[in-house]
């Protein structure tokens, strides 16, 4: 790493074991002189340092307190439980889970491969000059806020699909229950296509970083054995298998914890249906509705016991694909903060 | 011969396909801001950003107090967010190279990609429910802790830009080392950790889910922190939902002034930053 110098390293001239100075008296009474002032800033940024990376452990205990009535009343049964009747007081998260699985693998199954489209070109086929614009416009696709995508998902994909799309679908593949019902543009599968746009960006950013961290000799021996250029890029691939594993997984985790937009077009109903055109509802969109206007004590402790599973799902997601990214590009400094 | 023909021809068609890709990229953001700016524009007026939202069918309504709200919001934010991220991005890149400096940073990245819903339910449990209410100032916090791991890891890595010579000629004039730190590198990467800092604002001003259980929103200007807090991300968010085509109309106005405004700030950044890259 080249920040060896930074860290350790340096501080060695100033460690108290070195040898007598040569100049005698002036220098060792520089030297008597205590440095409380370089402990105590190292002790005063790694507290804050600490703190940041504590938000982990202090979200997950607290989220864990506040739900403590529900995990003791519902048990491990909340994961596959498919009610939610707040007038009963009988919650379970599976109608949940199952929402927000499927718009996640909806909106993968779009993004994957455009994103890695967009990648590959960016790092294997356009010139600086044509990259470093086009990157900088996926990036501004990731700055617009999840509820301005949620605007534009109401207002123009949702009437769009119902219009055009959905009816289409219906006849050509209707024979699958997948494609069939109700048809009002709200629903599971607006849900993951809204989420697909939106999980662009990250995808596309941490795999271009990736393919630009596989050394450029791997191109020039693929292409001096004759290969075209393209057969060198799946060699490229190959090498980078386990970052891109980590880019599409950053991009799940987005997708799973995405809230504004999803829960604007998702139609918001806790059920498990065959039909992606039907109403559903994810954990994070069923917080974001539900949680303001819970009465009752078990009914709010459900919810966060909810949050508390996106929350440990998110983490564990997160955490994999940190360590197949950093596996290529070696956990160095840079990388894509999308 | 065939065979090079076939695979000259999958090259070629790849290269159509990826750059097709782009286009998509590319053409879904020009899109969004096209139905944006269209949306938008007709719902903008002066008053428009200089009124507080008036009764449904009364004319002149606007959205001053999320405009308000949001800055009093953003401002909040940064307050409590800033100084901790970069705080702890000095720690990172300073004494950060080894394991416990690796840990710290494995788990920094990772609570960069925790959902934002998450953060409003906790701030919710350890402020507005103790608190008993909701308030601009539980948004704030909320804001702030999504902040720091951004403003922490781009710190980091503007101070890493800094080239050794200058830290070794600080050290070599017999400064401690936080003197160096603090007065050489950091005073050096100050621009960078500016621009992180400004990318990060740009993050929070379009968060909703954060604001939903904290701030709230209010329908009249308030500068009261201890009350709920109107912001531009809620109104959007409370205007879409509505049925009312007239509130339709005032979330894509006012979804035209969020987007412009977080628009300008990343590009504002990407102007500073490449400024700098052609002087070095």
């Amino acid at each position: 790493m080249g920040s060896t110098l930074t860290g350790q390293g340096s501080a060695t001239p100033l460690a108290p074991n070195r040898p007598p100075s040569p100049f005698g008296r002036a220098a060792s009474s520089l030297r008597a002189r205590p440095r409380i002032g370089d402990p105590l800033f190292k002790l005063a940024t790694g507290f804050f340092a600490v703190l940041i990376a504590a938000f982990a452990v202090l979200i997950m205990v607290e989220m864990a307190i506040n739900s403590k009535l529900s995990i003791a009343k519902f048990g491990f049964g909340f994961l596959t439980r498919s009610v939610w009747d707040p007038v009963a007081e009988q919650f379970g998260a599976l109608p949940f889970i199952y929402g927000t699985v499927v718009s996640a693998v909806i909106a993968l199954l779009v993004s994957v491969p455009i994103s890695l489209g967009v990648a590959i070109f960016l790092v294997e086929k356009a010139p600086p000059k044509l990259s470093n614009p086009i990157l900088f416009i996926v990036q501004l696709l990731a700055a617009i806020p999840s509820v301005v995508f949620g605007l534009w998902a109401i207002f123009v994909l949702a009437p769009t699909l119902r219009n055009h799309v959905y009816p289409a679908l219906q006849s050509t593949l209707g024979f699958l229950p997948l494609f069939r019902g109700n048809q009002n543009g709200l629903g599971l599968l607006t849900a993951g296509l809204i989420l697909s746009i939106m999980i662009v960006p990250i995808i596309t950013a941490v795999s271009t970083d990736v393919l630009r961290a596989v050394p450029g000799t791997q191109r020039e021996a693929s292409l001096a054995l004759g290969s075209t250029k393209w057969e060198a890029t799946l060699i490229v691939l190959q090498n980078a298998k386990s970052g891109i594993s980590g880019a599409i997984i950053l991009g799940l985790g987005r997708a799973i914890g995405e809230t504004m937009a999803v829960t604007m077009v998702i139609g918001n109903r806790p059920q498990i249906s065959a039909s992606l055109f039907d109403p559903s509802f994810t954990i994070a969109s069923a917080i974001a509705n539900e949680f303001t206007e819970a009465s009752g004590e078990i009914y709010l402790q459900s919810l966060i016991e909810l949050g508390l599973i996106l929350f440990f799902v998110t983490f564990i997601i997160n955490m994999l694909a940190r360590l197949l990214v950093w596996s290529v590009t070696r956990g160095e400094g840079r990388g894509a903060h999308v | 011969m065939s065979n090079l023909a076939r695979r000259k021809l999958i090259n070629n068609s790849m290269t159509v396909l990826t750059g097709l890709c782009a286009l998509f990229a590319v053409a879904s953001l020009f899109l969004i801001l096209g139905y944006i700016f269209w949306g938008g524009v007709r719902g903008l007026s002066f008053g428009f950003l200089v009124n507080s939202p008036k009764p449904i069918g009364e004319p002149g309504s606007g959205i001053a107090n999320a405009i308000v709200g949001t800055i009093i919001l953003i401002t909040l934010g940064s307050v409590i967010g800033m100084p901790v991220g970069i705080l702890g991005g000095i720690y990172l890149s300073e004494f950060g190279s080894n394991k416990f400096g690796l840990l710290l940073r494995f788990l920094i990245d990772t609570l960069t990609g925790t959902p934002s819903i998450i953060v409003g339910v906790f701030v919710w449990t350890v402020m507005v429910h103790p608190m008993g209410h909701f308030s601009a100032l539980s948004g704030g916090v909320a804001l702030g802790i999504m902040m720091m791991p951004i403003v922490a890891r781009t710190t980091e890595e503007m101070i890493r830009l800094v080239p050794h010579s200058l830290r070794e000629a600080g050290l070599a004039l017999g400064a401690p080392r936080w003197r160096v730190t603090l007065g050489v590198v950091l005073r050096t990467a100050a621009s960078g950790v500016a621009t992180g800092a400004m990318l990060a604002v740009a993050r929070i001003a379009g968060e909703t889910a954060p604001l939903l259980f904290t701030a709230l929103g209010l329908n009249y200007l308030s500068t009261n922190l201890l009350q709920p807090m109107a912001s531009l991300t809620f109104q959007i968010y409370y205007y879409a939902q509505s049925p009312y085509e007239e509130w339709h109309d005032m979330a894509w106005a006012a979804t035209l002034v969020l987007v412009t405004m977080i628009l300008a700030l990343n590009i504002a950044v990407k102007i500073l930053t490449r400024n700098r890259h052609q002087q070095a």
